[in-house]
């Protein structure tokens, strides 16, 4: 009994040995790390601001700065904090940050004197950049400048476009000149615009209305004046020939439009009295409510035809279709591409894109509308003249061309 | 009473009993959501009361929203909030600090112009409003439509029709680049209107409408995707948010 006694105190003895011998190795180890640890960490190095470049082409109040930072820190720094001053010794303002491993910074400053981020043009700017690792330490740069931005009175980026509009302008006064002089502008048919009259007569035998749909374009829209113009030849042939009218609109400053534009048809027409503001009304400026107002017009009114011309975006389908189950004959033209196809496959006759326009020009026969449109033509060849050229010097390896029509905002 | 008459009666008293019954399980808001979109997808069968209810609510509740959001979010404080800030400071105290800008006078004149159609005598002066607002658009769309659609697109068409990468030649590349220049200046000439498509001419403007309506068919299939997608939308608040078969 006493030798197990003993056996066990000196098991124990020796179990104590070993665990206050791992003990103490473990807290040998610990202390080693803890003094690895403590070991001051190597601060990162400093930004070097390298330039400040004033943009070109605008107002000013505008500089890119760059700066420089050893590849192999990229990866430990976290962000670059950016400041600015009036004087090397002044009160530098934070103004915003760069993530780690971006070398450069757009300072937009504002031009207004009263803002906290004025940045006047012509005088001397300071930087500094602060790196700041990932372990927190901030390294700040050398005070970089003195840099200066200033305001430009032309933007040369923009030359394309001022040529552009030079030229289109001396075609569209010299081919309005010529209409006016009384030259015949040959204008190419336009299937959709030759049915026209087509639509109103059978409108007309058939008793039924006529529906104008002029989009959820505003009045200023391209799509809409063009339209305008059309609704106003319409207009004057359904009024001569005695047919009902609905001119649903979306856009109230468009429908007060299409009320004079009716109204001035009529009075050509020589039947005023047969006009009332209630012939173009408003809706809803709401898309999808227009359209159901519309197609419960369409069901209920059944018009023989149907015109959908000016600006149209999700609704043109929904419009098409309600109006091919009645049997209209359907008239579309819109400016926007997305929503040509859908027009296509359900009206009779589709305008596409600039035919809109030139529809308007070939009703009208108004010189300005014809001017405008010949310089159109004119604008047309010279792209397919600028593209072909284009291409053949790009195939001689003269990117300077290409580089011309470049137009940088 | 005839067999049609009758018919509606039963089926009113059905949508009446099924709305019921749905606000007591659903709740009015879903309830509401859940029939006014069937009454306006019954419009698929033909017109009937039930879409004609609909799309009048649609409608009016729409125009009235609208005029009361053009009231609320331009009005006051796009142009009371600017001509004289603390006379909105009840509505949006964020401006009342704001300092005034007179310049604000203009719309306000031109508004005022605009509701002047509403005399018989004066609506003559609306015009010039109208005209203001046509001309100021026009001149800055000509810039802005000549710089994007016009020069850029131009910018864009050149290129190389003759098309390598690191291994040589690429067919695709090449391909591609003559269709996409072949197609834009046949698709220019499409869009000539003073001159008579025929000849050389006509043959360019025919393969110009060609490209136009693979154009076109492409875009409906991208299109008709969706709005598909619109659709899947009304069917999840149909048969989750209401029936609760989606969960």
């Amino acid at each position: 009994m006493k030798d197990r006694l003993k056996l066990v105190v000196f098991l124990t003895v020796i179990a104590f040995i070993i665990q206050a011998t791992v003990a103490f190795a473990q807290s040998e180890g610990e202390t080693a790390d803890s003094v690895i640890s403590e070991q001051p960490v190597t601060p990162p190095p400093k930004p070097v601001i390298v330039s400040g470049e004033d943009i070109p082409n605008d107002n000013g109040h505008k500089l890119k700065l760059n700066w420089e930072y050893p590849a192999e820190w990229n990866d430990s720094i976290v962000r670059f904090e950016i400041y600015r001053a009036d004087s090397p010794d002044g009160d530098f303002r934070r103004l915003g940050e760069a993530a780690g491993g971006i070398f450069s910074y757009l300072d937009i400053g504002s031009k207004k004197k009263d803002d906290p981020n004025y940045m006047p043009n012509d005088q001397n700017l300071y930087y500094r950049v602060d790196a700041v690792s990932k372990s927190g330490v901030t390294v700040q740069s050398e005070i970089g400048g003195p840099f200066q931005t200033s305001g430009q009175w032309f933007h040369k980026g923009k030359v394309p476009v001022l040529i552009g509009v030079v030229l289109f302008a001396i075609f569209t006064i010299y081919f309005i000149r010529s209409a006016r002089k009384g030259k015949d502008l040959y204008i190419r048919p336009l299937a959709g615009i030759e049915a026209v009259d087509e639509a109103i007569g059978r409108a007309t035998e058939m008793g039924k209305p006529i529906l104008y749909v002029l989009g959820i374009g505003g009045a200023s829209d391209i799509a809409t004046i063009a339209s305008f113009t059309i609704l106003g030849r319409v207009a004057k042939k359904v009024a001569e020939y005695q047919t009902a009218l609905t001119v649903p609109c979306y856009d109230p400053i468009v429908m007060s439009v299409a009320q004079d534009v009716v109204r001035s048809a009529y009075l050509e027409a020589g039947r005023p009295d047969q006009y009332s503001d209630d012939l173009v009304f408003f809706v809803t400026n709401a898309q999808f409510a227009y359209v159901a107002g519309i197609n419960g017009i369409m069901v209920r009114d059944l018009p023989a035809t149907n015109f959908y011309l000016g600006y149209f975006a999700a609704e043109s389908l929904i419009l098409a279709e309600t109006g091919n189950s009645i049997g209209a004959i359907q008239i579309a033209g819109t400016d926007q591409i997305t929503q040509i196809p859908f027009f296509v496959v359900a009206c009779d006759y589709t305008l596409i894109g600039e035919e809109l326009y030139a529809a308007s020009a070939y009703l009208g026969r108004d010189p300005l509308l014809l001017g405008a449109l010949k310089a159109e033509d004119w604008g047309k060849a010279i792209a397919m003249v600028l593209i072909i050229v284009g291409v053949l010097a790009t195939a001689f390896g003269w990117d300077a061309f290409r580089e011309f029509l470049r137009v940088n905002l | 009473m005839n067999a049609g008459k009758l018919l509606s009666y039963i089926i009113l008293a059905i949508v009446v009993i099924a709305f019921v019954v749905s606000i007591a399980l659903k709740g009015f808001l879903v309830t509401v959501g859940a029939f006014l979109t069937l009454f306006i997808f019954s419009f698929l069968y033909k017109d009937n009361p039930y879409y004609k209810f609909a799309e009048h609510l649609f409608v009016g509740a729409s125009a009235a929203y609208w005029m009361s959001m053009g009231f609320w979010k331009t009005m006051v404080p796009n142009l009371f909030g600017k001509l004289y800030p603390p006379m909105v400071a009840w509505a949006v105290p964020a401006l009342k600090n704001n300092p005034a800008q007179p310049l604000m006078l203009i719309p306000l004149v031109l508004g005022i112009l605009l509701l002047m159609r509403l005399s018989s005598k004066a609506g003559w002066i609306s015009r010039w409003a109208l005209a203001f607002i046509v001309g100021t658009t026009a001149g800055l769309n000509l810039v802005r439509y000549l710089r994007s659609d016009f020069i850029q697109q131009i910018n864009n068409t050149v290129f190389s029709l003759y098309v390598t990468n690191a291994s040589g030649f690429d067919l695709g590349a090449t391909i591609s680049n003559v269709i996409i220049f072949g197609g834009v200046i046949c698709g220019l000439i499409y869009f000539f209107f003073s001159k008579e498509h025929k000849g050389a001419f006509g043959a360019g403007a025919r393969t110009g409408i060609i490209v136009l309506m693979i154009t076109f068919g492409a875009s409906f299939g991208y299109t008709v995707m969706a709005r598909i997608s619109l659709l899947v939308g009304r069917m999840q608040f149909l048969f989750g948010d209401w029936l609760g078969m989606i969960r």
